[in-house]
């Protein structure tokens, strides 16, 4: 096994036991990205040069025994998380050229740990989109079918573990934007508890709906991720104060006895049979491992894509208003002032960026926002009492992580409405604020990976790992890596 | 509305309404949502982070000491505090607004439902307050001297401000001016805001329709900005509402709008119709919690509060015996008022200290545009010089300038007098060879008044005077005129 194909806790072992070293890992790593990356086109930026640079000191804490959880480990970072003198970009040409000048909490913490980061990934710009077709560099692909979409909007860090051009990756979750690239492309993927992770740092798209997680290889390397990057960040007002408990504790619990609600709402008639029989075998799997099954209902699930698309639109138009070519990124030439902001955006934003720009001005427009944007509040707040009182019965819910396997490129990027869709089974998930993750549970018959959706109480991040750590260990679904 | 008699009358027939609101910067060390200094005067862009900036995934984090500084206020203008309020995104694009959203307050302000006392005409007359909000300050373009580019400097953005909004019920542009000082007063008094209109640290803006007496409904009003120093906010109502009662008289309608007082013209001009109007797309501010005020904090704030102007108006008029005019213009301002206790503590009568204070500190104070605190001149100085006076050491006249020359040079009354041989001659018989010498010279005078004519006392009085530079006792020189005159 080359060693970019390997996990984070198998990697430290080796590493901490000095039976290899960080060089040959960035070495494997790297030269699996000379050899896939352009057909998979994960990366906006590769930082080799710097990746090399930190790997002498990684080298150097493992050997001196100071190594931390992700000392040495080749992590990818999606490129709306800013990193102090790294371009970040969002994948939008309005910041084409921005390099920030400060860190963002969560990218700190991986850097402070000596971790080497490999790149910034690529995404959906400013994070819109599920299929990474929205970014204004390139498409990133499958890599179980490079014809495919990867998912997205993290779909450039996704693709980036799947294929082995990291160990683990991070990416940020709005409607499902961890969850369902990682379903599309069979790994790890793990939206936290809203306030669980700090948002410092991190570009905002919707601020009451974005949260960092992890994208991984397994379950263990998810939990391992979330020790490093979960905890109260003062600079973030929105983040839990909380402690953060050891997330790997809960892995190698057993099940017996949790109780799992299965949302009569999330099988409907006409989901894709194959992603139906992969969840529903998947739940026999959690029953024979002495989980309870049991009916649950989330009442207003249809009202979730409407009401998403209004509230995240609403601050979305709200957020970008800042790219105006005045102080950083693109600006136009012009002849005043309203010229320049008018052609700095037209020319700096993508259709899908404008369209939601739009959609969220005019939800929020004097007139319209008591039927637009407050109900989508009150609508919001019904969505989390549905999932508040299915807890009451329940420990964790189960459902699919997206309605289909991964979709070909160009297959939806014209019809906006049917690209919605595919976040239909996440996107409540962000309304309700709870934390959820996805683990491999099976493939289409074209060979292409399905995820199954674990869904558990505010700061029950545990409980979703346990579950979904005893689900895998009993598969081999997260064994299986694309044929690149 | 033709000339100037026709004027006086047409104006008296249009009641004025009038609503201000002011902003307050805070006297906060740091922004409210970062940890840059508000110091002001600083190069362009030097207090300034990734936060201020706007920067992409920079998020706010509330200054408690800037809440603490709203609470305050809003308690000493008698606000009930909201035990939960929240901000709010006002949307709208400008250069010198960074995220070109300003964070704000807009359906749940910290303060609501207040009231200012102000003295018109020795009656008390209460202003209601609205609301107290707080919000960022934005920052400043500049355009001058740079060319066919212009400049942002961002030092300013992000600076604690309070918006004091007031209840339309101010009828006059002298109300106007007295309820601006008096929050001026009662802001200096908390130290929540310097009050420095000239600086921008105080900026107000005013809503102002007219009606005729005994309408009920409200005239349609204008919004008057860039009312920049406390002189004009008298000047800018009046042309205001000079120009409405016209437009009325005229025949014209009054347009909603925003207007803006351009003070080297002394008028106001159409900046921006009510259908030009911003629609800010206020919401719910997303990157900050609630701010949740516990009865705690606010009895801890209550209990913090100074003596405010009012409580200490009516201290001064039962403590000291002053009239409430005195009393409300000794304590408008803090140190004018800890300057007159400091000097009646010293020794001297209050009613003394008072008429030195309003009459010729003032005046010297005004005239050099300074404040009580810029001047060396000390109270017990002051009550040094008042018992001098009684003692019957100096005369008040001489005073006067003995009081001009302690304020110019820092210098106690004694040495003043000293150094200038201003003692006041209280030997009867060396006055007593003045007056002799004077009526000597002044025998036409001498016959007028025994004929009747008494006032040509202060003839005699005023030559002897002259004679010994101000310094005869004025009660010897008096008593001796008289008896001599009088034969």
């Amino acid at each position: 096994m080359k060693l970019n194909e390997m996990t984070i806790l198998g990697l430290r072992k080796l590493l901490d036991k000095r039976e290899v070293t960080v060089r040959e890992v960035v070495d494997d790593v790297y030269g699996r990205i000379d050899s896939v990356e352009d057909r998979v086109k994960a990366f906006i930026t590769i930082t080799r040069e710097e990746a090399y640079k930190n790997t002498e000191r990684a080298q150097e804490a493992i050997d001196s025994g100071r190594a931390s959880l992700l000392t040495g480990i080749p992590i990818a970072i999606k490129d709306n998380m800013c990193t102090k003198g790294i371009l970040t970009t969002c994948a939008s040409q309005i910041l084409h050229n921005f390099v920030p000048p400060y860190e963002s909490t969560v990218t700190g913490k991986l850097r402070g740990q000596d971790c080497v980061l490999v790149g910034k990934t690529n995404l959906d710009e400013f994070a819109m989109g599920s299929s990474t077709e929205n970014s204004s560099f390139h498409t990133t692909r499958n890599p179980w079918n490079l014809d495919c979409v990867p998912g997205g909007s993290s779909g450039g860090s996704v693709a980036a573990v799947a294929a082995g051009e990291c160990i683990a990756a991070v990416g940020s979750d709005t409607g499902g934007s961890i969850r369902q690239p990682a379903s599309l492309c069979g790994i790890v993927g793990l939206k936290p508890t809203y306030g669980r992770v700090s948002r410092y740092g991190l570009v905002a798209f919707a601020s009451s709906l974005d949260q960092i997680g992890p994208i991984t290889k397994d379950v263990a390397d998810a939990a391992a991720m979330m020790n490093v990057i979960a905890g109260h960040d003062p600079l973030d007002s929105t983040s839990a104060p909380v402690a953060s408990p050891d997330f790997m504790a809960a892995l190698g619990r057993d099940i017996k006895g949790l109780r799992i609600g299965i949302p009569r709402e999330y099988f409907i008639e006409g989901m894709d049979q194959d992603v139906e029989k992969s969840v529903r075998d998947a739940i026999k799997k959690l029953e024979d491992l002495g989980a309870r099954a049991v009916e649950v209902s989330l009442p207003h699930t249809q009202y979730a894509i409407a009401t998403y698309y209004i509230l995240a639109t609403s601050e979305a138009s709200s957020n970008l208003a800042r790219y105006d070519g005045v102080k950083y990124g693109l600006r136009e030439p012009a002849k005043d002032l309203i010229d320049m902001y008018m052609n700095t955006r037209a020319k700096g934003f993508g259709a899908e960026v404008k369209r939601r720009i739009m959609l969220g001005t005019y939800a929020l427009s004097s007139g319209y926002y008591d039927a637009y944007y407050k109900k989508g509040q009150q609508v919001r707040t019904l969505i989390k009492n549905d999932f508040d009182s299915a807890f009451r019965d329940v420990d964790v819910i189960v459902t699919p992580t997206a309605p289909t396997g991964a979709f070909r490129i160009g297959e939806k990027a014209t019809d906006p409405l049917q690209m919605y869709l595919s976040d239909i089974f996440t996107i409540s998930v962000n309304l309700a604020g709870v934390p959820g993750i996805s683990v491999p549970c099976g493939f289409t018959r074209e060979g292409l990976p399905v995820g199954l959706q674990i869904i558990g109480k505010h700061f029950g991040e545990e409980t979703i790992l346990q579950a979904a750590h005893a689900f895998e260990q009993s598969t081999e679904w997260h064994l299986r890596r694309p044929s690149l | 509305m033709k000339n100037g008699v026709d004027a006086s009358a047409i104006m008296k027939k249009y009641e004025v309404v009038i609503g201000l609101e002011v902003h307050a910067q805070l006297l906060t060390d740091t922004k409210i949502f970062c940890r840059c200094s508000t110091k002001f005067g600083a190069e362009p862009n030097t207090q300034t982070c990734q936060v201020c900036i706007g920067m992409p995934g920079v998020l706010p984090v509330m200054n408690r000491k800037a809440i603490e500084y709203a609470i305050r206020t809003g308690l000493a203008m008698n606000c009930s505090i909201a035990p939960y309020s929240r901000f709010a995104r006002k949307n709208y694009f400008y250069p010198d607004l960074p995220k070109n959203y300003q964070i704000s307050q807009y359906e749940l302000p910290l303060c609501e439902h207040g009231l200012v006392e102000i003295i018109i005409d020795n009656e008390v007359k209460r202003i209601g307050i609205t609301r107290i909000h707080m919000e960022e300050d934005a920052g400043k373009n500049i355009h001058e001297g740079k060319g066919d580019h212009s400049f942002v400097d961002l030092n300013r953005t992000g600076v604690p401000l309070m918006e004091i909004v007031s209840e339309p019920d101010l009828r006059s542009p002298r109300e106007a001016a007295e309820y601006m000082k008096k929050l001026r007063g009662i802001l200096r008094y908390l130290g929540v805001c310097d009050g420095n209109m000239e600086q921008g640290s105080l900026r107000c803006d005013a809503n102002i329709s007219v009606r005729p007496f005994g309408q009920k409904e409200f005239g349609t009003r204008t919004e008057l900005k860039n009312i920049n120093s406390f002189k004009f906010v008298e000047k800018a109502l009046e042309y205001e509402i000079k120009r409405q009662i016209s437009v009325i008289e005229d025949g014209g309608k009054i347009i909603q709008e925003t207007r803006l007082w351009d003070s080297a013209a002394g008028v106001t001009l159409s900046m921006r119709s009510k259908e030009e109007a911003h629609d800010y797309r206020y919401f719910p501010e997303p990157d900050l919690a609630p701010v949740v005020v516990g009865q705690d904090w606010i009895a801890e704030i209550k209990k913090s509060l100074p003596e405010l102007p009012d409580e200490k108006r009516n201290r001064f008029m039962t403590q000291y015996g002053l009239p409430d005019h005195d009393a409300e213009l000794l304590t408008v301002e803090r140190a004018v008022a800890d300057w007159f206790e400091l000097a009646v503590q010293a020794g001297s009568q209050p009613k003394a200290v008072a008429n030195w204070m309003m009459g010729d500190l003032m005046r010297m104070l005004n005239e050099d545009n300074k404040s009580i605190e810029d001047v060396t001149l000390k109270p017990d100085q002051m009550a040094g010089m008042l018992k001098m006076i009684d003692e019957g050491t100096i005369s008040g006249k001489i005073a006067k300038t003995v009081f001009e020359a302690m304020y110019r040079t820092g210098k106690n009354a004694e040495d003043i007098v000293k150094e200038q041989g201003l003692v006041q001659i209280s030997d009867t018989s060396e006055i007593e060879k003045a007056v002799d010498d004077i009526l000597a010279k002044s025998p036409g005078e001498i016959e007028r008044f025994r004929a009747g004519d008494e006032k040509l006392i202060g003839f005699f009085v005023g030559q002897v005077m002259k004679a010994t530079k101000g310094k005869a006792n004025p009660k010897i020189l008096n008593d001796l005129l008289i008896k001599k005159l009088r034969v």
